[in-house]
């Protein structure tokens, strides 16, 4: 070992450091023993300890999706690395941007099953951007760059980083290399001129347009890019739910949300638009429902910087391959302000007759809790939610006025998000509330980083919109089978709040609705730990309006005004069966 | 369904070859035969796949190929001129009565015979796939104890002017 020579482990926290890595996510493990004791002398980056690795991913995730940088996790070799398989998978549907370093048994042991050995590489090859095994500990600080370059260029997504034990104990020269050249990955970022050309052709033509955008402009920090497309054209934008925040929900070009359980207007002025324009969006089946007649009477222009989310799904007029916020600097300035006086009038009538809507009483209704959360934090409060009812609610009823506010696994679909995710998201964002969007169900997945929420003093607000069941799909069970829950009830619920208290957060209980601004109001004067508030609510309430699966607009049903209203909804959604 | 010839150039790395085939399963694309070598450039393998598909599957099949970071290069030759080429073994049986025809055959086909025993012969032919077909139904009613078959390779053509 000549004298400049450092340990892999201590080239991979030099590493961490070059790329301004702020907290790693983790959890030790005999594989990365050696690596943990190289960070025991870490000054400038935080080791999070989690205290479960699908929560150390889900965390990065919440970071990476409030602060737009990517997001690290350290697990150590086999069943630490095959609990991040979720989160990975998480972060490979909905594009965030995160490098996972899995401990790996000594190169010598691989393939001999050796204790705490797991071919992470092969069973996350399907669901990364891309994996590495470091072979040899010169190539690990390439490695490791390639890693972060990878995750937060292009289209962001996970890459896993596999390191056995012995490259990391052995020792190289430290460079950290400036830049990498990787000859098959080559994102295109300015979109070409000829097809921006052709865009904004269809666009000055249009008498009814509707922006369609999602995720990418979160992603592509486009959301003003968007914002003043939009007013520019005076055309109404409709958000995908991970586009949420794109533009302040309280304007009146916003649509709120499309898709299945979007709002009335926004699926109708997608259906009747002369003009789509998708923007960082993949025309997922949650939002087309029957993709042959999705928006059948307009012109589609399609801005993605995937070049295979290109008429995958729905077949567009015009394809523009490249960054939205590039793109957008570029046909912004070419299109004319358009005369939509009664387009945006008739989008009007639309809300004032469909607006999302519910009955309150009583019994605490769940959309009057977020409704109230968005009261009172102003709609600045970054929010995330699970899957399920508890979502759909807070996407519906949560006016988001900014980009990265909403952090929720839109793509899996991953019960046990919420939390984590606003662990992470509780230590990228310092100056804004972040409220925690939980069912009963979710909750209970992942309800042990409790421990690090309370150990790190996170403020976090975890609602529970306590229904005593799973509540989505009792809705299906409900709507699309006769009413035969099967498996759904939670009856046997623990008490939150008491756990919440044994944890050391603090636990608020309540089933009233008079007592739900009070105890929001509480909730938010506690600013050294995490609060958890056990909304007891209505327990067979469904999520509306809903297309159901593969159908169109004309099969949507609207929130029903009276129970015999929601029979004949019913069976018409018998009869289109 | 047409059949699809994508000529792929990947980088010459551990498992880069798994990811392609991986691609194709977890995406359920079909995959009529693959063969796998190395190119021109030591670094770099070429991966020959025959699929078919409707245009837009085969469209979908190109783009998240060019998506693997691993991938450099995917040409679909199918709409250009291009040269093809398989190679099959084939151990058929074989007495002393039907050697001759057997032999006839192959020479036909321009094929070699590669291996001899009382009881059978092996050929060996390259050429299309149909031809490779062609020479398999031919020798069936002999009775065909084995088939080796490499897969499709297959190179554009540099010479495009008229003939």
């Amino acid at each position: 070992m000549s004298t400049n020579e450092i340990t892999g482990a201590e080239i991979f926290v030099r590493c961490l450091m070059e790329e301004n890595v702020e907290y790693i996510f983790g959890y030790p493990g005999g594989a990365v023993i050696g690596v943990y004791d190289a960070m025991h002398d870490m000054s400038n980056i935080r080791h999070i300890l989690t205290r479960h690795e699908q929560g150390a991913v889900h965390a990065a995730e919440g970071y990476a999706k409030a602060t737009g940088k990517v997001g690290v996790v350290i697990v150590t070799s086999g069943p630490g690395a095959t609990n991040t398989v979720t989160g990975i998978a998480d972060a490979h549907m909905d594009s965030v941007p995160l490098v996972v370093f899995t401990g790996q048994v000594a190169t010598n042991l691989i393939g001999n099953d050796a204790f705490q050995e797991a071919d992470i590489i092969g069973i996350t090859r399907s669901i990364t951007k891309h994996n590495f095994l470091v072979t040899d500990v010169r190539d690990l600080a390439w490695t490791i760059k390639a890693a972060f370059y990878i995750a937060s260029t292009g289209r962001p997504g996970p890459v896993v980083v596999d390191m056995p034990k012995d490259v990391m104990a052995s020792t190289a020269s430290f460079s950290y290399p400036k830049e990498v050249k990787l000859r098959g990955y080559r994102p295109f970022y300015f979109g070409h001129m000829g097809q921006i050309n052709k865009a904004v052709e269809i666009i000055n033509s249009s008498k009814k347009p509707v922006l369609y955008v999602g995720g990418g402009v979160i992603n592509s920090n486009a959301a003003k890019e968007v914002y003043n497309l939009a007013k520019k054209l005076n055309a109404p934008v409709a958000m995908t739910l991970m586009g949420l925040g794109s533009v302040p929900g309280d304007d009146r070009l916003s649509l709120g949300m499309l898709g299945m359980h979007g709002t009335w207007f926004s699926n109708m002025a997608v259906d009747q638009c002369d003009c789509l324009i998708a923007i960082g969006a993949r025309f997922d089946d949650r939002v087309t429902g029957n993709p042959r007649m999705f928006s059948p009477n307009s012109r589609k222009v399609h801005i993605d910087i995937d070049p295979s989310q290109i008429s995958k799904n729905v077949k567009v007029d015009v394809p523009i391959v490249g960054d939205v916020r590039h793109v957008l600097e570029r046909l912004t300035p070419l299109v004319q302000p358009l005369e939509t006086t009664q387009w945006l009038a008739q989008i009007d009538e639309w809300k004032k007759e469909h607006p999302l809507r519910y009955e309150n009483g009583p019994e605490i209704r769940a959309q009057y809790i977020i409704e109230k959360i968005y009261e009172l934090t102003d709609g600045q409060a970054v929010v995330t939610a699970d899957v399920g009812q508890n979502q759909m609610w807070a996407a519906q009823f949560y006016g988001f006025k900014n980009p990265r506010s909403f952090l929720t696994s839109g793509g899996l679909g991953t019960m046990g998000f919420s939390f984590p995710a606003a662990i992470g998201a509780a230590f990228g964002v310092t100056d804004r509330p972040v409220f925690c969007i939980n069912g009963d169900g979710g909750i209970q997945m992942n309800i042990q980083e409790l421990t690090t929420a309370v150990g790190n003093n996170l403020p976090i607000k975890i609602i529970v919109l306590d229904n005593g069941y799973l509540g989505m799909v009792r809705q299906w069970q409900d709507l699309f089978y006769k009413k035969r829950y099967s498996h759904v009830s939670l009856g046997s619920n623990p008490d939150f709040a008491k756990i919440a208290d044994a944890f050391g957060a603090k636990g608020l209980v309540t089933d009233k609705t008079d007592e739900v601004v009070p105890i929001l109001k509480e909730a938010l004067k506690i600013n050294d730990r995490p609060v958890l508030i056990d909304f007891k609510t209505t327990t067979e309430d469904n999520v509306f309006p809903m297309i159901p699966s593969g159908k169109t607009v004309a099969q949507m049903i609207d929130y029903p005004k009276s129970v015999e209203e929601l029979k004949m909804s019913k069976s018409r959604v018998e009869a289109s069966k | 369904m047409k059949k699809h010839t994508i000529s792929i150039l990947v980088e010459n790395k551990f498992g880069a070859l798994n990811r392609i085939v991986g691609l194709f399963s977890a995406r359920g694309y079909n995959i009529d035969s693959i063969s796998v070598g190395t190119s021109e450039d030591d670094s770099v393998a070429r991966v020959t796949i025959v699929s078919k598909g409707d245009d837009d599957i085969i469209e979908q099949i190109i783009k998240q190929l060019n998506k693997l970071v691993d991938v450099t290069k995917v040409v679909d030759l199918t709409y250009d001129s291009f040269v093809e080429r398989e190679l099959v073994l084939v151990k058929v049986s074989a007495n002393r009565n039907t050697r001759p025809e057997l032999m006839q055959i192959s020479e036909i086909f321009r094929s070699k015979i590669i291996d001899i025993s009382p009881r059978s012969i092996t050929v060996e032919a390259t050429g299309s796939e149909q031809k490779v077909d062609a020479l398999i139904k031919m020798l069936s009613p002999f009775g065909i104890k084995e088939i080796a078959r490499t897969g499709r390779v297959a190179l554009k053509r540099e010479f495009e002017g008229a003939v």
